[in-house]
């Protein structure tokens, strides 16, 4: 599958402003005060979000999770309200009430951030079925980590969204850790794909950290999906750099682990080919990266400029 | 005017309200096949009328099922969807108490869920306690849901109707043997708004709060102590959320007295909501100290002599009211 240039740059310019966007929030939530509650990131991992929203279409519908930062940011979501949001600021995407751990985004269909694991998958299936009632050419992405395949709702969604053939792509970013659990002390399957075949679906394992090769696969499943052969699950192998939250000590993570998967970072990988194939020049390259800098840093000027809700306002949007 | 029983009503309103809006569904475990193939029975024949498209035979998945009316009503779908007994309302809970009930909010009201969740509720069926056990406190404790418990045939399809154009997710709860007790239901289309309590017998003595089956019970009570000279005002709830207070205070102004009456188990039951909005509202109006007359805080047991001893009767309301007369 030959890749355009337009999307190689699309998936090279969202890698960047993810990771720079998560490492102004590693430095940011250790400021006493600054960010509410806790915080999750995706950090090593963005070729994930990435690759699989470059081969969406705008009507086509994500559900995410903890780690949703990439994948928000990738399907089009507004850097400032994102930011200001996890501030909790009233101009935050959804007004301080979400803050880091329920990120919403209707506007690019990305109703939904659970961090309730497994939470994710069902309501997937509902977008999903949603799209097939209406006959509509779009797919719904469910986002989950290895953790979320051991909950019950997960196979409950994926058996129905199998039966009824919905148009949906299960993405399971395998980062190697649920909470302080290794894959292997939670799960007996080598791959989490394997799942797939007790559903009769096709699984998929993929690198995770390879983002050309992430999009091949989600535009695979996509095309499956529209033509009405019904959902495919894609375990992305990859890896969680950071800890559980950014106050896990990381106790239980091999330090040579880490250093091993983040020499494998998905931004050499990809800005590697595309200076090899002159996708991009090296002027290009350093313009860009100025160019996400200063998007972040307008995110994180507007976040903290921005006014907190007044305290009456949590009375309002409980019902509609 | 028509009789129908509960089920032949909700059948009603599902046909009317299909029939008006292509975007209205229906799912659940066994809503288009021969299990539920019986005239008192809500989905029967639906699948005959409006075809396996949009009446949706689903696994035995209740998380998935709950999921799905999320996930297609954020997508402006209006999901009807079937969690076939109240007590399995802990398998789908996730869904509705975590995602139904609160993506809105966290949304910043960006996004609308307009699902309706019925449930089959109630003792007196024989089949024990996982299948009979009524949970509408905890549906009234998530903010963000609605919660429609009928008593009639005729308010639960105004009221179901109403709950389908609704834009909140709203939790619909049916006592089972309510369809097997026909009703006057009227033969022109009606809706019934959720919200506004309904006083179905006015009476200057005593009120009388209850709802779904136990309006019946507040009938049997109400005659026999008509004949005594006590007069009982019953207000039906018929929504616990939104909570109907003025009605409720409106009622125990001039009756200075009150018993609410549900079948629920008694601790944390919402009679204890009822009853502290009264002492919060009219306090200065009761002549004697409020009741409760619920079921016991046990689960629904089997064997018909005990079942009948769990579920609250019009003998244990008139001794409620005799206490405080």
């Amino acid at each position: 599958m030959e890749i355009p240039l337009a999307k190689k740059m699309e998936m090279l310019r969202f890698l960047l402003l993810a990771r720079r966007f998560e490492e102004s929030l590693t430095e940011l939530c250790k400021i006493e005060g600054k960010i509410p509650g806790m915080m999750i990131l995706c950090t090593g991992q963005e070729a994930v979000g990435a690759g699989v929203c470059a081969a969406l279409q705008p009507t086509d519908a994500i559900i995410t999770n903890h780690r949703s930062h990439s994948h928000l940011l990738a399907k089009g979501a507004d850097p400032n309200a994102l930011m200001a949001e996890i501030f909790c600021k009233r101009t935050g995407c959804n007004k301080g009430k979400s803050g880091t751990l329920h990120l919403a985004v209707p506007e690019v269909n990305a109703p939904c951030t659970t961090t309730v694991v497994g939470g994710g998958p069902p309501i997937a299936v509902g977008r999903a079925f949603a799209q097939q009632y209406r006959k509509e050419q779009s797919v719904t992405v469910c986002f989950v980590g290895d953790g979320a395949t051991n909950e019950g709702s997960f196979h409950e969604a994926v058996n129905l969204a199998s039966v009824w053939h919905l148009p949906v792509i299960f993405v399971c970013e395998n980062n190697m850790y649920a909470g302080a659990q290794r894959h292997e002390e939670h799960t007996k399957a080598e791959n989490i794909a394997d799942r797939a075949a007790g559903y009769a679906i096709p699984g998929v394992v993929v690198d995770g950290n390879d983002t050309l090769a992430v999009y091949r696969s989600a535009m695979e499943a996509r095309a499956r999906a529209l033509a009405g052969e019904g959902p495919t699950l894609i375990e992305y192998k990859t890896y969680r750099w950071r800890g559980h939250g950014e106050a896990d000590p990381q106790i239980y993570q091999p330090k040579e682990e880490i250093a091993a998967w983040q020499a494998r970072c998905p931004i050499p990988k990809l800005r590697g080919d595309m200076l090899a194939d002159g996708s991009i020049s090296t002027e290009a390259l350093k313009a860009l990266e100025a160019q996400i800098d200063a998007l972040v840093q307008e995110a994180i000027r507007f976040a903290e400029e921005s006014p907190y809700p007044e305290p009456h306002e949590a009375l309002e949007d409980v019902f509609a | 005017m028509q009789q129908l029983g509960m089920g032949q009503a909700v059948n009603q309103a599902l046909r009317e309200e299909m029939t008006r809006d292509p975007d209205v569904f229906v799912a659940g475990e066994g809503v288009g096949v021969g299990i539920h193939d019986n005239p008192m029975f809500p989905t029967a024949g639906l699948i005959d009328a409006f075809g396996p498209e949009r009446i949706r035979d689903t696994p035995v998945s209740e998380a998935a099922i709950a999921g799905l009316a999320v996930g297609a009503s954020e997508a402006g779908l209006k999901p009807v969807v079937e969690i076939m007994f109240n007590p399995f309302f802990t398998l789908a809970s996730d869904m509705i108490v975590n995602h139904a009930a609160k993506l809105r909010y966290l949304s910043g009201g960006k996004s609308s869920f307009p699902l309706v969740v019925r449930m089959k509720s109630g003792a007196g069926i024989g089949a024990g306690c996982q299948h009979s056990h009524n949970l509408e406190a905890w549906a009234a404790h998530c903010p963000g849901l609605k919660v429609v418990m009928p008593g009639t045939p005729a308010d639960a399809k105004g009221l179901l109707k109403s709950a389908i154009r609704d834009p909140n997710p709203v939790i619909f709860i049916e006592d089972m043997l309510l369809y097997f007790a026909p009703g006057p239901v009227p033969d022109e289309e009606y809706l019934i708004p959720i919200g506004p309590a309904d006083i179905k017998r006015p009476g200057k003595d005593v009120t009388v709060v209850t709802w779904s089956k136990m309006l019946g019970v507040a009938f049997k009570a109400a005659e026999q102590l008509a004949q005594e000279g006590v007069e009982m005002e019953i207000v039906d709830l018929r929504t616990l959320v939104p909570l109907d207070k003025e009605t409720i205070l409106n009622s125990v102004r001039k009756t200075g007295r009150l018993v609410v009456l549900h079948e629920a188990t008694r601790t944390g039951g919402f009679a204890g909501e009822v009853a502290a909005v009264v002492m919060e509202g009219a306090f200065d109006s009761l002549k004697a100290p409020l009741r409760r007359v619920t079921g016991p805080d046990i689960p629904v047991p089997a064997s018909p002599p005990l079942e009948r001893f769990y579920i609250p009767d019009e003998q244990q309301l008139i001794a409620a009211i005799k206490e405080i007369m």
